[in-house]
């Protein structure tokens, strides 16, 4: 199962936010750290909701989580999508959770807790989706990461 | 200790239809009047209007459909579906502290006709103004995360992996609440049974939510007018006083899906405004005769009786497997059928049924009813009532 290259929502990026969709464009899952306590924190916002700093930078993550939730959104389709839209809630090994696609499963299949791993889908648009799927089978040669 | 205390001495609605044909103003209107009707109150009485930021319907457009001339309060509500009890707890602290003297709370809306939610555009944010709402949104509809049910079904999702609750147990919610829509005239599924085998065999919206747990979309208005306990005594029907009302935003709230918190298998927001209503009533879940509690789908019943105090956490799976929802159980809930299977009115028409309990009026009486509890909507800023009569 595919997931969309064109036609989805787009997302509205402000100036706390524009650094994630950057990245995704690159090819990099970063998430913001606040430089006065060192908590991680997503989705960004401009302060930490523990030690108030407006000080923050960014940290590139491994790409790898489990599966915390997940839907299947069957109706309507939302826009952009020919088939149900599988969505998980993928818990970051590094802490925060990040909602995202699914790509390539059997949504049937799919297990609370199972690892994933990061993929970034170019779309026509002119952004990057920041995707997970299950990480591919390693069999001492081929390449390790799917690419939809 | 307020100098005043307020009361509900009116309730009013349009028809609940799919398609009212009619604006959503005159719903409004309508509504407003047949509630002051209700109430024995002249529409120039009228000082105080009250409703939900998203209402369509502007309070100048009201009060001049209204002759209301001298309205002296004005305020509304966010978070959508959890802003109706919200509503009645801003007309509450203007009547207390002598801002208004009668207050109408309405809600008037063509959602199935006209303006359906969970209907994305193709851009998260307007392109010249970025609000945080939308910015929110982008983490979430892009990738199809697009409508409220999906929204719920991540919540959904964990509640059955952690309690080992089962699309069943949201069936059964469901099937309660049409037993109850069954006996009820203006309940859009009047006379129309649900099985739990017709639940399970119905189709699926965002998985693990199936068409039966999502509530209904209706046009229709209702309106609520009240007024101090004081005046409340020389008017046509049994007051129904507020006796506590709060308003609740839980850890780490985003739009409509709050998946960054601790725990996503619960209410956070409605446990806040549960602990205030107890703390401000003096009075217990055990008191209530009754819960009205905001049905936009069939799990957030659960999750809301476990947030207000009925069961613990976990729990409220047991409590509908054990019929305790239903007439004669340890909670009845939404007996009006709830939105699921009366109307979807932004829980307007589920305080209403709250009223007509304690006045002795509803269609599913229980028997001696003297204490109610209303909520807003779960996972969205949220808000309760508790109504006694005295």
């Amino acid at each position: 199962m595919s997931t969309p290259t064109s036609g989805r929502v787009r997302p509205a990026m402000s100036l706390d936010t524009q650094f994630f969709w950057d990245a995704a464009a690159r090819g990099e899952l970063r998430i913001q750290r606040c430089q006065s306590c060192g908590r991680l924190r997503h989705p960004p916002g401009p302060t930490c909701s523990h030690c108030l700093s407006f000080e923050w930078d960014t940290v590139a993550m491994s790409g790898r989580g489990t599966l915390y939730s997940y839907l299947v959104l069957h109706h309507p389709l939302p826009p952009g999508f020919d088939a149900p839209a599988v969505v998980g809630v993928i818990e970051l090994e590094e802490g925060p959770r990040i909602i995202s696609n699914v790509a390539g499963v059997d949504p049937a299949t799919l297990r609370i807790g199972e690892p994933l791993e990061v993929l970034f889908v170019p779309q026509e648009e002119g952004w990057t989706a920041p995707q997970f799927s299950r990480p591919a089978v390693h069999d001492g040669g081929g390449s390790s990461r799917t690419r939809l | 200790m307020a100098s005043a205390q307020a009361a509900i001495v009116g309730i009013g609605a349009t028809e609940f239809s799919k398609d009212s044909g009619r604006s959503e103003l005159r719903l409004a209107v309508e509504a407003s009047l047949s509630a002051l009707t209700d109430a024995g109150l002249e529409p120039s009485e009228v000082n105080g209007l009250v409703t939900f930021v998203l209402d369509n319907n502007a309070e100048i457009a009201v009060a001049r459909n209204l002759g209301a001339d001298r309205i002296q309060f004005f305020a509304r509500t966010s978070g959508g579906g959890g802003g109706g009890p919200g509503c009645i707890g801003l007309a509450t602290m203007a009547i207390e502290t002598g801002r208004a003297d009668v207050v109408v709370c309405y809600r008037g809306m063509n959602e199935r006709s006209q303006q359906r939610f969970g209907q994305p555009s193709g851009y998260a944010g307007a392109a010249s103004s970025i609000s945080t709402q939308a910015v929110d949104n982008s983490w979430t509809m892009p990738y199809g995360q697009t409508t409220p049910a999906a929204n719920m079904a991540q919540s959904a999702r964990r509640y059955m992996f952690q309690y080992g609750a089962t699309s069943e147990d949201f069936g059964r919610v469901a099937v309660t609440q049409r037993a109850y829509a069954m006996n009820n005239p203006n309940a859009f599924f009047y006379g129309k049974p649900l099985t739990l085998e017709q639940h399970q065999a119905s189709r699926v919206i965002a998985d693990p939510l199936r068409l039966f747990d999502c509530c209904q979309e209706t046009d229709a208005g209702v309106a609520i007018v009240l007024t101090s306990t004081e005046r409340a005594r020389d008017l046509r029907q049994i007051p129904v006083r507020v006796a506590a009302a709060a308003m609740g935003i839980g850890p780490q709230h985003h739009n409509m899906a709050p998946v960054y918190r601790d725990d996503i298998a619960a209410a956070p927001e409605t446990r806040i405004v549960g602990e205030q209503l107890w703390a401000r009533s003096g009075l217990r879940p055990t008191d209530m005769d009754l819960a009205m509690l905001y049905d936009h789908f069939s799990c957030a019943v659960l999750m809301q009786l476990e947030a207000l105090g009925f069961c613990q956490l976990g729990e409220g799976k047991d409590l509908v497997r054990g019929g305790e929802l239903g007439p004669g159980g340890l909670i009845p809930t939404n007996t009006n059928g709830g939105q699921l299977s009366e109307a979807y009115v932004h829980g307007f028409n589920g305080m209403a049924e709250a009223v007509r309990q304690l006045r002795g009026t509803a269609v599913n009486q229980i028997a001696g009813a003297r204490h109610a509890v209303a909520t807003g909507g779960s996972h969205v800023p949220t808000s309760g009532i508790v109504l006694t009569v005295d």
